[in-house]
């Protein structure tokens, strides 16, 4: 691997990492409960990309399994919290 | 053929999906897969509510390639909004389109495309699905982009699934 | 696998390309989502990283490891596949959820747009 990829990747990831440190701040400001439900939906996604570029790094494949996990856990995670706070009930 | 694989669509993409998870080509995965792709349909054909046709392959791969066109062009524009909301806030609003479009399948694939398109949210849709409700990011004209959505996105799904 | 192995500069380039623009467009979505007033419009940023974001780090992943192995290696593709799939319905009930509890808060949303309106089908 070259030095152009080498940095290139470190940049990435520390871009995403940077762009995870301002979703925490929406999630920790909020104001409504829904904002953190997003914010929270966007860290699933970030962490998801940063496996990618993980796998990438160290040319495994198995960071893209890990990447499908978290795509699959964020989404169910999410997905129950919008619907909690859409009636009060996960399952009606 | 029809009797033995109900849904030959769903058959293909499980069997498509099955290899590239195994990222193989060996007989062994060919036959799993086979196997997977043909019993899936028989096994979930109670949950399905009804079977979905799709009409025009050919105009349903045209709306595919457009909407990936209009995905990229309108990150550009929404990206560009978010970088400038400092000097120019986004005239974010909510629209109500009438809709033409009723069937069930048409208008779970009118959802995604419009969700998938960032600067689009569909928001409501009404109990008679006679119009929807969506939050636009940054509207310039309203009776344009109605034009523009109805024209671009629901025509060609009526085509595919009524 | 062998890390030490020499790749064709141009895929070299072409994948630090495709992950600077993800990441570019990963960095806009979380701006935006802090920047933005209201939370429909915050809706709206994120989805720049879960489509053109999740693009080019899948193509980026694809050109990288086909060059590696010398065949196609596609199966990163089904990242863009299963986002298109699962986003919309969260967005979409998150979005639902929003009017749903700024009509019960009393906020400056537009009214239920089947009010008076039989349900058909």
């Amino acid at each position: 691997m070259s030095a152009l990829l080498t940095n290139a990747i470190l940049f990435t990831l520390s871009a995403f990492t940077l762009a995870m440190v301002l979703t925490l701040i929406r999630l920790f400001k909020g104001p409504s409960a829904q904002d953190r439900v997003l914010a929270l939906d966007y860290l699933y996604i970030l962490a998801m990309l940063m496996m990618l570029v993980l796998g990438i790094r160290y040319a495994s494949d198995t960071y893209f399994e890990a990447a499908l996990l978290i795509a699959l856990f964020g989404f169910v995670g999410s997905f129950a919290l919008a619907k909690f706070l859409l009636r009060g009930e996960v399952i009606e | 053929m029809k009797r033995l694989f109900p849904a030959p669509l769903l058959s293909l993409s499980l069997w498509g999906l099955w290899l590239l998870l195994n990222l193989s080509l060996s007989p062994g995965h060919l036959l799993l897969g086979a196997l997977l792709g043909f019993f899936a349909p028989y096994i979930f054909a109670p949950l399905r509510p009804s079977p979905a046709r799709i009409r025009k392959p050919g105009v349903a791969l045209r709306l595919f390639l457009l909407v990936g066109r209009d995905v990229v062009a309108s990150n550009l524009v929404v990206a560009w909004g978010v970088l400038r909301a400092g000097r120019r806030p986004p005239r974010s609003a909510f629209v109500k389109v009438p809709l033409d479009l009723h069937d069930a399948h048409g208008l779970a694939a009118l959802a995604m495309i419009c969700t998938v398109v960032p600067g689009t949210v569909w928001s409501e849709l009404a109990l008679d699905r006679s119009v929807l409700l969506m939050h636009v990011f940054d509207l310039d004209d309203e009776a344009a982009f109605i034009e523009h959505f109805k024209s671009t996105y629901e025509r060609p799904l009526m085509e595919i699934f009524q | 696998m062998n890390s030490l192995q020499v790749l064709p500069f141009w895929v070299e380039v072409l994948t630090a390309v495709l992950l600077v623009l993800s990441s570019l467009f990963g960095l806009i979505g979380a701006l935006g989502l802090l920047r933005m007033k209201d939370f429909f419009q915050r809706m709206h940023p994120p989805a720049l990283a879960s489509t053109l974001g999740a693009w080019c780090v899948a193509l980026a992943s694809i050109v990288y490891f086909s060059a590696l192995k010398n065949g196609p290696v596609l199966h990163a593709w089904l990242i863009p596949t299963l986002l298109a799939i699962t986003v919309p319905v969260t967005t979409l009930l998150l979005a639902r959820t929003g009017l749903f509890r700024k009509r019960m808060a009393g906020d400056d949303v537009p009214p239920e747009v089947s009010d008076g309106r039989q349900q058909g089908h």
